[in-house]
């Protein structure tokens, strides 16, 4: 009886701790599901209509395209006889397992800066995914840049390894912010001026550029003339940041593909810890340039067509004095992404129109209109010139040119 | 005394409440579909009866099936224009339903047919093959399955009145050529493999020539049988 007892119990306690290992185990994937979100893997990772993770997605660069590979667990295809150790150094030094190379559009000049836990728990969740067989496309990159020795160049460069930093004399929010930001949200990939060698320099870091092949502007974060957040309430980053849209701005674009894929699945704590960082790293900004590229006489008729342009198309929703009916209908007096010096994005906007991503909290968007259709080259720079100069806003009018450029920029 | 002032104050606190409800709702958009499908409008018209680009489809009254399967194609880009694949790309499956639901929803009235271009032997060759096929050629009738009035079919056969003649022959070329795709079996592409430039061109002009029906809604599903399958429409 005493013996039988104590069998049952051993038992028990067996199963509990069984239990336990599962819990503590399913526990890690869900917080590598959650940091595979902040790091937005399936950006690139997935391709559209395909499997998750299963790779194969086309991503064009000025140098040729490549093809994102297979992180599903399948051990022919995937990374299925990969360890933890293999994927840790992958993410951290940006080289495949057998030490080759791997080009930078990876993002792990970012990567680098993930924890070896966090890096632990990403790849304990993309075991946990059903594995695809699905062979990686070879890259179709052009003379040289196929060449895969020229990334030791870049490597030179542009990488620093090594994990994040925190720095003891800011708060361990803000700190948490910057391990976010720097790291898995590889924020500086977009959001630095990117040189002819495809790297961003340190000193660049978050200075805003043009993204190459996309032809939008991703504004610098830390310029308060563009997107720097320096005089942004808290509440309006995370609004932006966790439902794509606030009173302040909407996003749309690459950045609309940014919260929907990653930022609306973030705590609110780590959101706010971003908007924190966010807001702490913006600078006190030189006053704009006066003067614009074209005469004053054709920027005073450019902006008075403009008037008359906005009044019949854009005042029922953005308002007679560009206050718009914030958060849906974004107003443009006083809206950075409208003053600052590039005018790609204003121009982008009226010509293709666009959506805010759909999110958890803000499920049904309201839309802006396409008006390529309707509106002549001379009537969107007129537009965009009224826009950029009325209400105080201190942008610069744009040409006719310019617009008509934009006609032709890639819509995904 | 006491009481005028504590009515008084009633009175300021409810207009107070009353005014603060209403600069709210005025500050907002209208919280109807019609005000968050606006980005439709320019090519799609107010209420989706289509606009003088003769390029661009009349929505209004199609089944929402239909137009669901469409949003969906063009979101992940398996149907490519890329005006439509940017906007549609980060909305999620149950809003693009509300705008299928919405559009499929409106009725204005069909437009009168246009004067046709072409002469009578190619619209009589086009009436031929929409109401009778050529089985000799493996090409189905138009009407076996968009119906003997040609309105579609709930939920997923779209009707193929009140449109011009350059959009249904840049769609059917589009089938041809593989550029537009559906749901496994490819019901349209298998048809339009089959069809010649010439009978493109025929058929689209003659389906642009009907007049619109006493009743354009399309029948209920399973009114008829399919000739064969169908990805858009299963059964």
């Amino acid at each position: 009886m005493g013996s039988k007892l104590s069998i049952t119990l051993l038992a028990l306690a067996a199963l509990t701790t069984v239990a336990q290992a599962q819990d503590k185990s399913s526990d890690i994937i869900a917080r590598g599901e959650y940091l595979a979100r902040a790091g937005d893997c399936t950006a690139c990772h997935t391709a559209p209509e395909g499997r998750l993770f299963a790779g194969g997605r086309a991503m064009p660069t000025p140098f040729g395209t490549l093809y994102t590979s297979n992180i599903t667990p399948d051990p022919e295809t995937g990374i299925g006889r990969w360890s933890a150790d293999d994927f840790y150094k992958t993410m951290h030094s940006g080289r495949f397992p057998d030490g080759g190379l791997i080009y930078p559009a990876m993002p792990f000049a970012s990567y680098t800066k993930v924890t070896r836990a966090d890096s632990d728990a990403i790849f304990a969740y993309l075991r946990s995914i059903p594995p695809v067989d699905q062979k990686n496309r070879p890259h179709d990159l052009r003379f040289p840049y196929d060449n895969r020795q020229l990334i030791l160049g870049w490597r030179t460069l542009y990488f620093r390894e090594g994990e994040f930093k925190p720095d003891p004399t800011k708060s361990a929010e803000w700190n948490r912010g910057a391990y976010l930001v720097e790291g898995l949200g590889h924020c500086s990939m977009c959001h630095s001026p990117i040189n002819a060698l495809g790297g961003t320099s340190k000193s660049d870091a978050f200075k805003g550029g043009l993204i190459p092949m996309q032809n939008w502007y991703a504004p610098s974060l830390t310029s308060n003339r563009e997107a720097g957040l320096g005089d942004w309430s808290i509440k309006d980053i995370t609004d932006l940041l966790q439902t794509g849209v606030s009173a302040r701005g909407v996003v749309y674009g690459p950045m609309a593909e940014v919260v929907h894929n990653s930022l609306q699945y973030l705590s609110d704590e780590d959101t706010r810890a971003m908007a924190v960082y966010l807001k702490g790293i913006s600078e006190p900004s030189p006053p704009p340039p006066a003067s614009s590229a074209l005469p004053t006489t054709e920027s005073s008729l450019l902006i008075s067509l403009g008037k008359t342009v906005y009044d019949k198309n854009c005042a029922s929703c953005h308002g007679t004095q560009g206050e718009g009916k914030p958060p849906h209908w974004p107003p443009l007096a006083n809206n950075q992404s409208i003053e600052m010096e590039s005018a790609v994005n204003p121009i982008r906007m009226v010509l293709n129109g666009g959506y805010p991503p759909g999110t958890k909290g803000n499920p049904m968007p309201y839309g802006m209109p396409p008006f390529a259709g309707l509106l002549s080259d001379n009537e969107v720079a007129a537009v965009v010139s009224y826009i950029r100069t009325a209400w105080g806003n201190r942008g610069t009018p744009v040409s006719a040119r310019e617009a008509n450029e934009l006609r032709s920029a890639p819509l995904n | 005394m006491f009481a005028r002032v504590a009515a008084s104050a009633l009175v300021i606190v409810t207009l107070a409440v009353f005014d603060g409800a209403a600069a709210q709702t005025a500050n907002q958009p209208p919280d109807t579909m019609a005000a968050r499908v606006e980005a439709c409008t320019p090519c799609h018209g107010n209420k989706g009866e289509g606009t003088s680009d003769v390029y661009f489809p009349r929505l209004a009254g199609k089944p929402a099936g239909y137009l669901y399967n469409q949003l969906l194609a063009f979101r992940s880009g398996r149907r490519k224009y890329p005006p439509m694949n940017y906007l549609l790309e980060f909305l999620p499956d149950p809003y693009l339903e509300s705008m299928a639901e919405h559009f499929a929803g409106e009725h204005p009235p069909l437009p009168q047919p246009a004067p046709s271009e072409v002469s009578k032997d190619v619209l009589a060759q086009g009436e031929l093959l929409a109401t009778s096929g050529d089985a000799g050629r493996n090409i189905p009738a138009c009407v076996s399955c968009h119906g003997p009035g040609l309105t579609g079919m709930q939920p997923g056969i779209p009707g193929l009145l009140g449109l011009r003649a350059a959009y249904i022959s840049a769609q059917l070329g589009a089938w041809r050529y593989g550029t537009r795709t559906a749901k496994s079996p490819d019901c349209m592409q298998l048809v339009a493999g089959h069809l010649t430039e010439a009978d493109v061109t025929a058929v689209a002009a003659w389906l642009a020539t009907r007049p619109a029906p006493t009743n354009p809604a399309p029948v209920p599903k399973g009114t008829y049988a399919l000739p064969f399958g169908c990805g858009s429409q299963p059964n």
